[in-house]
């Protein structure tokens, strides 16, 4: 199968993520953003399918959600805007969404229109591990798709492992008790936190998310993690400047 | 033995379980492992019997409405959670709800509200205990149901507009889950309902089970016997037809009747009839019957009712239904309400709209001489005086 996720994180170097909601600002802009996050060097993408009612999300992201659905976006426009992506773009995808939708295109056939298009992974908060590990796993491997998992500063060592264990790309580290978009720079507390779960010497790399918006708070996540995501902040400037300038959104950040 | 409890992963059937973000697995996790043992402390039972007694004023009477028995031919019992101190049975969890967060050692409350009953009721034992209450409610729902809102400040609560979304019920919910995620360790947040993730919907039909539990006795001392024939609640969450149902739910004999709520028909485009409508999915954490559109977008269900239209029920009802345990029955605005003014006129009571739903499947389904027919009067209609006034032209 040979993912490639997982051949990004055996990269040497810190990992940009960049996370946008599909179908936002304009409808047809998913590819165009795919591309030209490419082409400025963005390493991983997540592909934010829009719900009506994101509860992890604050109001940037579930803003753009509510727009992204009003323009029209539904799971069977985005699969097929995205049929092509991989004439144009090797770098890794992953769709992060909530899970009713995906229950109700059926786990199988979601996953398998996955595979088809070249969509390396799934990030679903609201599919907790357990219930993945018991019901969907084996659905998820058998279309070589990478599943991965949210920790937060409170999860339990005893869980984290767990996670680790079920895990086979990277874990998803938010970085406080927040929903996205609600902080801004980290302190004291978030570094130790960092510190503390890169002593587990976990066997999945860890990309830090939420509250990192630029430079700054870039180079402080991925001090001992391997990347950062950036969701709010570029949805912020999706919506000032649509597609144009997103070169030079990326150049603020490294 | 089959039942139709929750098992110990919350699971009514296949309906129920715990969908939520890595974010609350500690918050819910926290409350999974205390909670029926903190029910069980003789010294929680204890307040939480004596604040029933004392303070909502329970036991509420079951009252054999003789004349609407002789118009329907049958022998009609209300339960009269009308009679509940707020109004309604919601005062029934939140003081449940309230002596579970002291126990846990919060200091700060949330809670989601609709219509703004179940806010009252969480301001209401939030006055009551000195904390501090936040209540989340949709922008829309303010401006809808101002009275309720000066209710709760005068209780001394803050309401915060929900802004997103569809601005209503479903995204106060959304508010208060996301305020939950922000402050894990100090809050707890008081769900309304028999929904949400693992273990709300169990805790708070254990919570309102006090209603089956009295309807039992009280029926023993009138017919001689603890059983009705069928016990008829409404159901929009399903917080009143829960507890109403709660001990009855694997005795075979008594037929259970959940009655949802049709709005302007079921094929009108504004219903809130979630049984007829609804496919299973997540909805806040739970798996469960809800409306939705063919791409799994949850959409804004219609009642005239406010507390009748969520977009989901909970994963208890989801069961009764899908089992065939229960009967469920759709009514629309227009029969509810000639319901509610029926009883009104015959017995003196002016229901809430809520339950008045309940109240019209009288006219709706054939009951025998003999049958004991329970409805639980979920609530007053004092709230709900504006909606009969301009309906009725009073």
């Amino acid at each position: 199968m040979g993912n490639r996720i997982n051949k990004k994180l055996n990269e040497d170097g810190k990992l940009l993520s960049i996370y946008f909601t599909a179908g936002y600002p304009k409808l047809g802009d998913t590819v165009e953003i795919i591309q030209q996050l490419e082409k400025n060097g963005v390493d991983i993408i997540e592909i934010g399918l829009p719900f009506s009612d994101p509860l992890a999300d604050g109001p940037t992201i579930q803003q753009s959600s509510t727009a992204a659905l009003k323009n029209g976006m539904t799971t069977e426009i985005l699969f097929d805007q995205l049929k092509d992506i991989r004439k144009s773009v090797s770098i890794p995808l992953i769709i992060m969404g909530y899970f009713n939708p995906m229950l109700q295109y059926g786990v199988d056939a979601f996953c398998k229109k996955c595979q088809e298009i070249g969509v390396d992974g799934l990030i679903i908060p609201d599919l907790p591990v357990d219930v993945y590990h018991e019901e969907y796993q084996e659905t998820f491997e058998k279309y070589g798709l990478i599943n991965v998992f949210l920790i937060t500063p409170q999860t339990s060592e005893k869980r984290i492992r767990f996670i680790d264990s079920v895990s086979n790309g990277f874990i998803y580290m938010v970085s406080s008790a927040s929903v996205t978009g609600a902080q801004s720079g980290f302190g004291d507390e978030q570094q130790a936190y960092f510190q503390r779960i890169a002593d587990m010497k976990l066997k999945n790399p860890q990309i830090v998310g939420f509250g990192i918006s630029n430079s700054e708070t870039f180079e402080q996540a991925t001090k001992s993690a391997k990347g950062a995501i950036i969701g709010s902040a570029f949805i912020k400037h999706l919506n000032g400047h649509g597609v144009d300038g997103i070169d030079k959104f990326i150049e603020t950040i490294r | 033995m089959k039942t139709y409890q929750a098992d110990e992963k919350g699971y009514y059937g296949e309906f129920g379980g715990a969908y939520i973000p890595e974010m609350l697995y500690p918050n819910t996790e926290e409350l999974r492992q205390n909670y029926i043992r903190i029910m069980q402390d003789p010294s929680f039972k204890k307040e939480f019997d004596q604040l029933l007694k004392d303070y909502v004023g329970r036991p509420t009477p079951l009252y054999f409405a003789d004349r609407l028995s002789r118009k329907y031919n049958t022998k009609i019992y209300l339960k009269r959670e009308d009679l509940c101190h707020t109004g309604a049975h919601k005062v029934n969890n939140t003081i449940g709800q309230i002596l579970m967060a002291k126990k846990l050692g919060k200091n700060r409350i949330i809670a989601e509200t609709g219509a703004g009953q179940h806010g009252v009721a969480t301001a209401t034992v939030c006055a009551l205990m000195g904390i501090e209450c936040i209540v989340y409610m949709g922008e829309i729902d303010i401006a809808r149901q101002a009275p309720n809102v000066a209710r709760m400040k005068m209780l001394g609560a803050e309401v915060r507009p929900a802004l997103s979304g569809s601005r209503t019920l479903k995204d106060a919910t959304n508010e208060a889950i996301r305020d939950w995620i922000n402050n894990p360790v100090d809050t707890h947040y008081i769900i309304g309902s028999v929904v949400g993730p693992h273990p709300y919907p169990d805790m708070v039909a254990r919570f309102q089970s006090v209603i089956s539990e009295e309807i039992k006795w009280q029926l023993k001392e009138k017919e001689g016997r603890e059983n009705p024939d069928y016990v008829v609640a409404c159901v929009g969450g399903g917080s009143n037809a829960a507890g109403a149902f709660y001990h009855y739910l694997d005795i075979p004999e008594v037929g259970i009747i959940a009655v949802e709520a049709a709005g302007k028909g079921i094929d009108s485009g504004e219903s809130a009839a979630t049984s007829a409508l609804g496919k299973v999915g997540i909805i806040h954490g739970s798996k469960t019957l809800l409306m939705q559109t063919h791409d799994g977008q949850i959409t804004e269900p219609y009642s005239i009712s406010a507390g009748l239209d969520y977009p989901g029920v909970g994963p208890m009802h989801a069961n009764l239904f899908a089992s065939g345990r229960g009967e469920f029955i759709s009514i629309t605005d227009d029969d509810a309400m000639k319901a509610g003014l029926l009883l009104s006129k015959m017995e003196g009571i002016i229901p809430a709209i809520e339950s008045s739903h309940a109240l019209a499947i009288l006219e709706h389904r054939k009951f025998k001489p003999e049958d004991v027919v329970v409805i639980n009067l979920s609530g007053r209609g004092d709230k709900d005086l504006n909606n009969y006034i301009e309906y009725f032209n009073l």
